[in-house]
């Protein structure tokens, strides 16, 4: 009795000693909020690569900031920012006043990243987005770069380079359909009814002819739609043998589903970030196979060194492949933190001053900020060889492998030798049903 | 061609989930705004049943509608039944339900999106226009249904008194028929309708936890324009509905997103103009 007397007392000093320090304890920390769709995948993967990002720079010890080490500590912010834009402001001003973050990383939704950027800005706090492609995120701090400076491009690239990658993939495709079928090309253009589609369909639009091919048409279902046999009864009828395809939200399995149950014999090359993901082959039911989709990571293919213990060590602890929302990990660990080192000093005036003209290796590629044509930084990320460009890849019998870049020409007028291929590349296949039309 | 067999198809998808609705509002004056929840429930149902338990599909479909059904049932007992005679307090409170159960998927299944195998797989074509079996068999399950209920209705004593509580609550109270018993057995009818509808449509869908918000928006277009609580008008305003999405489709492919909006256009156009849609009758506030 006597015992357990004295270890009560002994708890309750603790508790007490435990408080008191807490403010002191609480100082030595950097508070970064992470935002997403936290019951969705994207937002998942927002947490799943910072919270990989701060245990491995807590278990070495930390971030030394001047002459103290401090550990990093994560809040998790649930946007809901794929059903309702407003509750992603409001998680947003939630990080701003009652968590009191540091830094912000995440977002996902092109309409709620822009209300986010508003809100950060006006906290003057460093916002990295993981997942919004607009250009006009950017755009904006080339503009009036005293407010927006705080604003980075994490992931991925803005979506005029994606609609050029695309493009690239298209080319890619359309010369295998030459080759083993044939037959003048032609695409039909699909793209949701979203903000980030908008500046990639006009371009497409504009392009596909300049290239030699037909462009058919061009559908826009809705992000969620949940049947398009309509439209697909009638790009089957248009005679296309390549289908374009824009999509981030459901529809990118209703159509891959139902365009492989329908066996249109079409080529999907394009945007699918829901074939991105592992769960693309169970959810479509195995309709999916030969599904072509930009992507940042794919397991087996090595953009450069860091890309493999990346990924490795993300299969490890979450069963699976990141998604480009996972790109928190590189924001915090290879942006945020030498920065917050080399600067020694939490202020995100001299912390901007310092990331925006940095160069430095991601598992992704390697990151460069670009600068408008008035010279003002964007804080947009640089594409192309050497920097970031992105993978091709196809679904191929229930796997994801990745197809480009393999021999890719990116300059071939100036630079006929510059090839680039990515280690553990294969060749693209068509779907059989193609070749027996 | 097209357009012809896409708004059939369309239109029994719509039929089918419009006719449990008006059912339970014509006979017990209920608005279910969970109508369409208890639907994505018997679709989650058959998921779990059929891929994550590995149970016969058939089966599966039957355990859901069961499962739904119960859950109307209580549903019916315990929130419903006491607040009957305020409707803005049904309808908040069946909100707040559909809320809840939306909830409830969130957790136990996450926000990932999910698929049910075909009951029947393959398709077969018209005019060169291609059809899923699935599709096919949702249009037969319609019919068979309509057939059903119709029987229910006009053959049995249900039917009978489900119709005269239809007519006239109160003098169907004064001739001896237990009103909150029937209203608690059509709701369970209405809720059956639904759990067939997500057993039937939910191999064409891609399950996720906000899937019943876009088919309870256009639900009630279907059910407004046929007029509140009318099953032929319902039956009918469907197909007029699905017709429609169909022609937006392929006559305005750029704007395929806007099949949605075309029917709340159709819907608030049919409120200013026809306050009791094709088929209803308006009613009086007392009898």
């Amino acid at each position: 009795m006597k015992k357990c007397t004295l270890g009560w007392r002994m708890l309750l000093v603790a508790c007490i000693v435990m408080a008191f320090s807490l403010p002191a304890w609480a100082a030595k920390t950097i508070k970064i909020g992470v935002i997403g769709p936290m019951q969705s995948l994207e937002g998942r993967d927002h947490w799943a690569g910072a919270t990989m990002a701060a245990d491995e720079i807590n278990a070495a010890g930390g971030v030394k900031v001047g002459n103290e080490k401090m550990q990093i500590v994560l809040i998790k912010a649930d946007s809901n920012e794929d059903k309702n834009i407003t509750d992603a402001s409001n998680a947003m001003e939630r990080l701003m006043t009652k968590d009191k973050v540091d830094f912000v990383v995440g977002g996902f939704r092109t309409e709620a990243v822009f209300p986010m950027q508003d809100i950060a800005m006006d906290y003057k706090k460093i916002f990295i987005g993981c997942g919004a492609a607009t250009d006009a995120l950017c755009d904006r701090v080339g503009t009036d770069y005293k407010r927006y400076k705080y604003y980075f491009r994490g992931t991925p690239f803005k979506s005029s380079y994606l609609a050029k990658t695309s493009i690239m993939h298209l080319l890619a495709c359309a010369a295998v359909i030459k080759k083993e079928l044939n037959a003048p090309i032609k695409v039909a253009l699909v793209a949701e009814k979203l903000a980030w589609t908008e500046g990639m369909v006009k371009l497409i639009q504009g392009y596909v002819p300049k290239l030699g091919m037909e462009l058919v048409g061009t559908w826009q279902p809705s992000a969620n739609a949940t049947d398009v046999t309509a439209e697909l009864s009638a790009i089957q009828k248009s005679g296309a043998n390549i289908i374009f395809t824009v999509f981030s939200g459901m529809v990118g399995i209703t159509f891959a589903r139902q365009a492989g149950e329908f066996k249109i014999p079409a080529l999907q090359v394009g945007i699918n970030v829901e074939s991105q993901k592992d769960g693309f082959w169970e959810a479509t039911k195995g309709m999916g196979n030969y599904v072509f989709t930009m992507n940042t990571y794919v397991q087996g293919v090595e953009q450069n060194e860091l890309t493999k213990p990346f990924m490795d060590g993300y299969k490890k602890r979450f069963k699976g492949t990141p998604t480009y929302t996972a790109d928190t990990y590189a924001s915090i660990k290879y942006n945020l933190v030498p920065a917050i080192e080399a600067v020694g000093s939490l202020d995100s005036d001299k912390l901007v001053a310092f990331m925006e003209a940095r160069e430095y290796l991601v598992p992704s590629g390697k990151v460069k900020y670009e600068k408008n044509k008035d010279g003002v930084y964007t804080h947009d990320l640089t594409w192309g060889p050497g920097y970031l460009t992105s993978v091709g890849c196809q679904w191929q019998d229930g796997k994801l492998v990745g197809v480009w870049p393999n021999n890719w020409m990116p300059d071939p007028k100036n630079y006929p030798n510059l090839k680039i291929t990515y280690k553990g590349m294969v060749p693209i296949k068509l779907p059989p049903w193609m070749k027996k039309q | 061609m097209d357009i012809l067999i896409t708004g059939l198809i369309t239109g029994s998808m719509l039929a089918l989930l419009a006719i449990g609705f008006s059912l339970i509002f014509g006979v017990a004056r209920i608005i279910n705004i969970a109508h369409t929840a208890f639907y994505m429930v018997a679709a989650y149902g058959i998921f779990y049943f059929s891929i994550r338990l590995g149970l016969n599909p058939i089966l599966s479909m039957l355990i859901s509608v069961a499962f739904v059904t119960l859950i109307g049932v209580l549903v019916y007992k315990f929130i419903i039944d006491p607040i009957r005679e305020h409707e803005g307090a049904v309808l908040i409170a069946t909100m707040t339900l559909a809320m809840f159960l939306q909830e409830v998927i969130l957790q136990l299944f996450t926000g990932d999106f999910r698929s049910i195998d075909f009951m029947i797989g393959g398709y077969f074509t018209v005019a060169g226009y291609k059809i899923f079996y699935q599709q096919l068999l949702t249009f037969g399950v319609v019919l068979i249904m309509l057939l059903a209920i119709w029987f229910l209705l006009m053959k049995t004593r249900l039917g009978l008194a489900i119709r005269s509580m239809a007519e006239d609550r109160e003098v169907a109270n004064l001739m001896g028929m237990n009103e909150s018993r029937l209203a608690m057995i059509t709701l369970a009818i209405s809720v059956a309708l639904a759990g067939f509808t997500g057993a039937v449509i939910g191999p064409l869908m891609v399950l996720n936890p906000h899937m019943w918000m876009e088919p309870l928006i256009i639900m009630m277009a279907v059910v407004v324009l046929g007029g509140l609580g009318s099953i032929k008008g319902s039956f009918i305003a469907a197909f007029i509905l699905g017709f429609t999405e169909a022609l937006v489709v392929f006559l305005v492919p750029t704007g395929a997103f806007l099949k949605g909006p075309v029917a709340l256009i159709i819907m608030i156009l049919v409120l200013l103009m026809r306050p009791e849609g094709l088929f209803g009758v308006a009613f009086e506030e007392e009898r």
